[in-house]
């Protein structure tokens, strides 16, 4: 679950971890309250989406007065933010985080990942802060600092001495580097982060550090476990399909655009080679819609609702494999989503497994029209065909 | 012959009082897995069917002589089980739940080195040597017995897909390994990969992997370097944006890595025979394992 820096920087306060004095806006007036009671300027006024890249695209403004951050509140509060992570459509800003300015000395870099190959916790931290990381690590791989952490021992002193040096700190600032890499750490743990990423990482005038920016992502499944920060979760955030098909326990992705074949498939490894299949016969796959391996009739008949949401859709794709979900029992479950629906575009489906005579005798009876398929390539080309 | 499970295996269920694990429990059993006890701690002196039920599982496996378990518990409670069974030094676990926060796994992952145990998944089908010993969740009727074909993959139902795929071109399995779609999982490709190439009456072997993580490239200069026998790969995803979780947890395009199409050139460069469309899987297994 992403959540917006406003909200991470509080998680980042409960642990002490430094960030600047400010808070959340939700309308111009508020941008101006915060100000006030900050007190001294520059303040700066930044765009919440969750995006990077929101300086570049014009959603992080210094203001030097309270007349400033009106101006620069008013332009931000409500535009449509463009920034090479929200694609070409952008996102619109509803949120903003006003906070003091802060005397800038040198720019780093520090986040703090799993890591899937050593099993371990990843530390990576850099000199050259600001920039992608990935840019980082293609182009000075050398200046890119690495530090594994055993999740069953934690941070160990040492541990924070490597990156405290690797950064050529200067040496007031080492103890105060320690003290915020360990507070982070304790974060990432206690709140099962997937990420904790701090670009930039700010060593001020003062030889102090502060987090002037701060990106975190916790791990969905552990939710259970942090009911406090369930609350942060911003649906605005998110396609509007995609948040109907969570409620019904459906893993429904919109591919976003061009897409004109929707498809309905059980088990994430199938429905991924669908939509290659549906691409490489000529047709492009509109969504992904992972409808479970214990699918029942009902979750068959919502995928369906939220597939015909999509307005881009010609055609649809059912490919089920039927192990523990019955093909009679899909069968059902379609017929009665195209009769409830009043389906009117081609749908193809092709099916497999347990019960597949009683499944094709369903459809076959059910007098809908629909283009029944032998198997992924056949089923592929046909949807393709009709939606052509 | 088969890799990990066989007609010897003696399997406790862990998590066998609930409706997932009393549901597959059964169909194990109906294949002729030998389960020998189950766990769910609380409810040891009951029985699901003639299963005989302990608390913890060093009980089940001091009364049953148990050297493998499945587990089917939730989330919450499944990085705990995985180590249960681990600490009672059974030989084989095989998890089969779905959802396990990722740091649980790290740290399971970590408690596992220097323990004999074999964890399989989590997030994963199972395991199945047709003919011996079913353990997991898979449809049992799409398999053929007596091999020669090994087949290990990352996902659930499109393991499925392509084992009905050989079996439809006349190919038996001697085992199908499903590693899971988390991103830190037990057993890997390679793990599978060595055993095949050991085991004599697996000839060829189907590879099925997916976007994210790099676990594909290094099985395939593993292959290279080690595989003596023909090798099938597919990978799903190649239409996967970047940036999304396409539904298992591990499959996920980040930045440049992670990619379908640097997979399918890291198999191509090392020897396997790639399957481009899954609906001429048949086909293909026809042309390379003659």
């Amino acid at each position: 679950m992403k959540i917006h820096e406003y909200q991470a920087k509080e998680l980042f306060k409960k642990f002490s971890v430094p960030v600047p004095r400010g808070g959340p806006a939700f309308s111009v007036e508020e941008a101006l309250k915060v100000a006030e009671v900050i007190g001294t300027f520059p303040v700066v006024v930044k765009a919440q989406i969750h995006a990077g890249g929101r300086g570049k695209g014009g959603g992080v403004k210094l203001a030097h007065s309270l007349d400033e951050v009106k101006t620069h509140a008013k332009k931000i509060y409500g535009m449509n933010l463009v920034t090479k992570q929200t694609g070409p459509e952008g996102k619109q800003v509803n949120r903003l985080l006003v906070e003091q300015g802060c005397n800038i000395a040198k720019e780093l870099y520090l986040s703090i990942l799993p890591d899937r190959e050593s099993a371990k916790i990843v530390i990576m931290a850099s000199e050259a802060g600001g920039m992608d990381i990935e840019e980082v690590a293609e182009k000075t791989p050398e200046k890119l600092i690495k530090v594994y952490v055993d999740p069953l021992l934690g941070i160990q002193p040492f541990q924070l001495g490597e990156v405290a040096f690797g950064l050529n700190l200067p040496k007031p600032a080492i103890k105060p580097f320690k003290a915020l890499l360990k507070n982070l750490y304790t974060l990432f743990t206690t709140y099962d982060c997937s990420l904790v990423e701090i670009n930039p990482l700010v060593l001020t005038k003062d030889d102090d550090v502060c987090a002037i920016d701060a990106k975190v992502d916790i791990d969905s499944n552990a939710l259970y476990r942090h009911k406090d920060v369930i609350e942060y979760r911003d649906t605005e955030e998110e396609d509007p399909l995609e948040v109907e098909a969570s409620k019904f326990n459906l893993n429904y992705i919109n591919l976003g655009g061009k897409g004109t074949v929707g498809n309905m498939v059980n088990g994430a490894g199938l429905a991924m080679a669908t939509m290659d299949a549906i691409k490489a016969a000529g047709a492009e796959p509109a969504n992904f819609l992972d409808v479970g391996g214990g699918a029942n009739a009902e979750s068959i008949a919502n995928g369906f609702k939220i597939l015909l949401s999509d307005k881009n859709i010609k055609g649809i794709l059912i490919n089920i494999f039927g192990g523990i979900l019955r093909c009679d029992v899909l069968a059902q479950g379609v017929v009665q989503a195209a009769k409830e629906t009043g389906l009117k575009i081609p749908l193809v489906v092709r099916m497999e497994g347990t019960n597949v005579e009683e499944g094709k005798r369903i459809l076959k009876e059910s007098g809908l029209s629909m283009i029944t398929a032998n198997n992924l390539k056949d089923a592929s080309e046909k949807i393709a065909e009709a939606v052509s | 012959m088969s890799i990990f499970a066989n007609k010897e295996t003696r399997l406790i269920v862990q998590g066998i009082t609930g409706n997932e694990g009393m549901f597959h429990t059964r169909r194990c059993i109906e294949y002729g897995t030998n389960v020998v006890a189950g766990v769910t701690p609380g409810k040891a002196g009951q029985t699901m069917d003639a299963v005989p039920v302990y608390n913890t599982v060093k009980e089940a496996k001091r009364a049953s002589k148990a050297n493998a378990s499945v587990i089917f518990v939730p989330p919450p409670f499944a990085a705990d089980a995985i180590m249960e069974a681990a600490d009672a030094d059974l030989e084989l676990i095989v998890c089969i739940t779905e959802g396990i926060p990722i740091l649980d796994m790290v740290r399971v992952k970590n408690f596992l080195k220097g323990k004999r145990s074999r964890l399989i998944g989590p997030n994963c089908p199972g395991i199945i040597s047709p003919g011996e010993c079913k353990i997991g969740i898979m449809p049992a009727s799409v398999h053929k017995p007596d091999g020669p074909i090994g087949v290990v993959s990352r996902s659930g139902t499109l393991t499925y897909e392509a084992v009905f795929a050989l079996t439809n071109a006349g190919f038996g399995q001697t085992t199908c390994i499903g590693i899971g779609g988390d991103p830190v999982n037990g057993t890997n490709f390679i793990d599978c990969l060595k055993a095949f190439n050991e085991d004599k009456e697996t000839e060829g072997i189907v590879m099925i992997g997916e976007i994210g993580g790099n676990a594909e490239e290094q099985a395939a200069a593993f292959i290279k370097a080690e595989v003596k026998k023909p090798v099938i790969g597919f990978i799903a995803g190649l239409t996967a944006p970047p940036g999304r979780r396409m539904g298992h947890a591990g499959a996920i395009i980040s930045g440049k890595s992670g990619t379908g199409q640097s997979k399918v050139t890291a198999l191509k460069e090392n020897g396997v025979t790639v399957c481009e469309n899954l609906g001429l899987l048949s086909d293909l297994c026809k042309e390379v394992f003659k």
